[in-house]
């Protein structure tokens, strides 16, 4: 089974990577972006078949080591 | 005085580090990450360097590593545990000293001395120490400390700052942080003041020829301290 993960940053913490992204986006001519944010994106490919102890564990796993829960956020987006 | 240094794969400052803990008068050991056991130490040392090559988030690794149990029962228990750089990512990492380091505020990896002063003088690593203000090298890319508003309350009521950023004579303005942390923050300590975590390395000031000597002070104090 694969879950899928994204981890994103935290509304009020600084993410300076977004923003020189979103300047070079802007010079580009893509002038209508009020925001950009960077974040994580994680494949987790596990022999366990149950849909519901999977997503737990992976749960798990990003309160343990993924996310630094500080600054981040995380969310199961998929499971399949 | 007995120390121990940890080595992660990637660290890179754990021999200056043991050459320096040498130079003062401890009795160090370097103990390998993989290492279940502590050898019976005075102060314990996570140096700098990139653990793990900084994968996920810099300390990540390493602050699960297999030594890291055996050093989180130690400073637990009162033992005195100090991360330099690297080390004190690893230190957030572990959750024994709070907030965590972001990349540098304009995006640059940040190579000089800098000066910091000494906000807590109550404690094992800098009580007795003349100087307010002293000159340490920096050298990181994450070293933007940051915290929750709540946590910062927390920090500035048990008086955890250890030492800012500031300049010669110790004024603390926006214009002497390198990096962008929080309120100039460039080391913390836990609660309990005996785990130390600060970006500056002491352990490149120790020689006038090669640097500065105002770690020598440090490294002086901290042994005669322990004593």
């Amino acid at each position: 089974m694969k879950i899928s993960v994204i981890i994103t940053l935290k509304k009020d913490v600084l993410d300076p990577q977004g923003k020189v992204i979103h300047q070079t986006l802007d010079g580009m001519g893509f002038n209508d972006i009020n925001e950009v944010r960077q974040g994580k994106y994680f494949e987790i490919d596990t022999k366990e078949s149950d849909p519901k102890i999977a997503k737990d564990k992976v749960e798990e796993m990003c309160k343990k080591l993924l996310a630094n829960l500080v600054i981040e956020n995380y969310k199961i987006i998929d499971a399949q | 005085m007995k120390s121990s240094v940890i080595t992660f794969p990637g660290s890179n400052c754990d021999r200056d580090m043991d050459v320096a803990l040498k130079k003062f008068g401890f009795k160090n050991k370097m103990v390998w990450h993989n290492d279940t056991e502590l050898p019976k130490s005075d102060l314990v040392v996570l140096p700098g360097g990139f653990s793990y090559g900084d994968y996920l988030r810099c300390g990540s690794m390493a602050s699960k590593s297999k030594i890291m149990k055996s050093v989180m029962n130690f400073a637990n228990s009162g033992g005195m545990v100090m991360g330099i750089c690297n080390g004190f990512q690893i230190l957030v990492e572990t959750g024994l000293v709070p907030g965590v380091l972001l990349r540098n505020k304009y995006l640059e990896f940040i190579c000089k001395n800098v000066f910091v002063k000494i906000n807590n003088k109550k404690n094992t690593y800098f009580k007795n120490i003349d100087n307010d203000v002293l000159e340490f090298h920096i050298a990181h890319n994450e070293g933007n400390y940051f915290c929750t508003k709540d946590q910062l309350k927390e920090i500035e009521d048990n008086e955890q700052v250890a030492i800012n950023y500031c300049n010669r004579v110790g004024d603390l303005e926006e214009q002497f942080n390198p990096n962008g942390s929080i309120k100039n923050i460039a080391g913390i300590f836990n609660k309990k003041k005996n785990v130390l975590g600060m970006m500056p390395h002491p352990e490149r000031m120790i020689d006038p020829s090669l640097s500065g000597e105002d770690g020598s002070l440090f490294f002086n104090n901290l042994i005669n301290n322990l004593k």
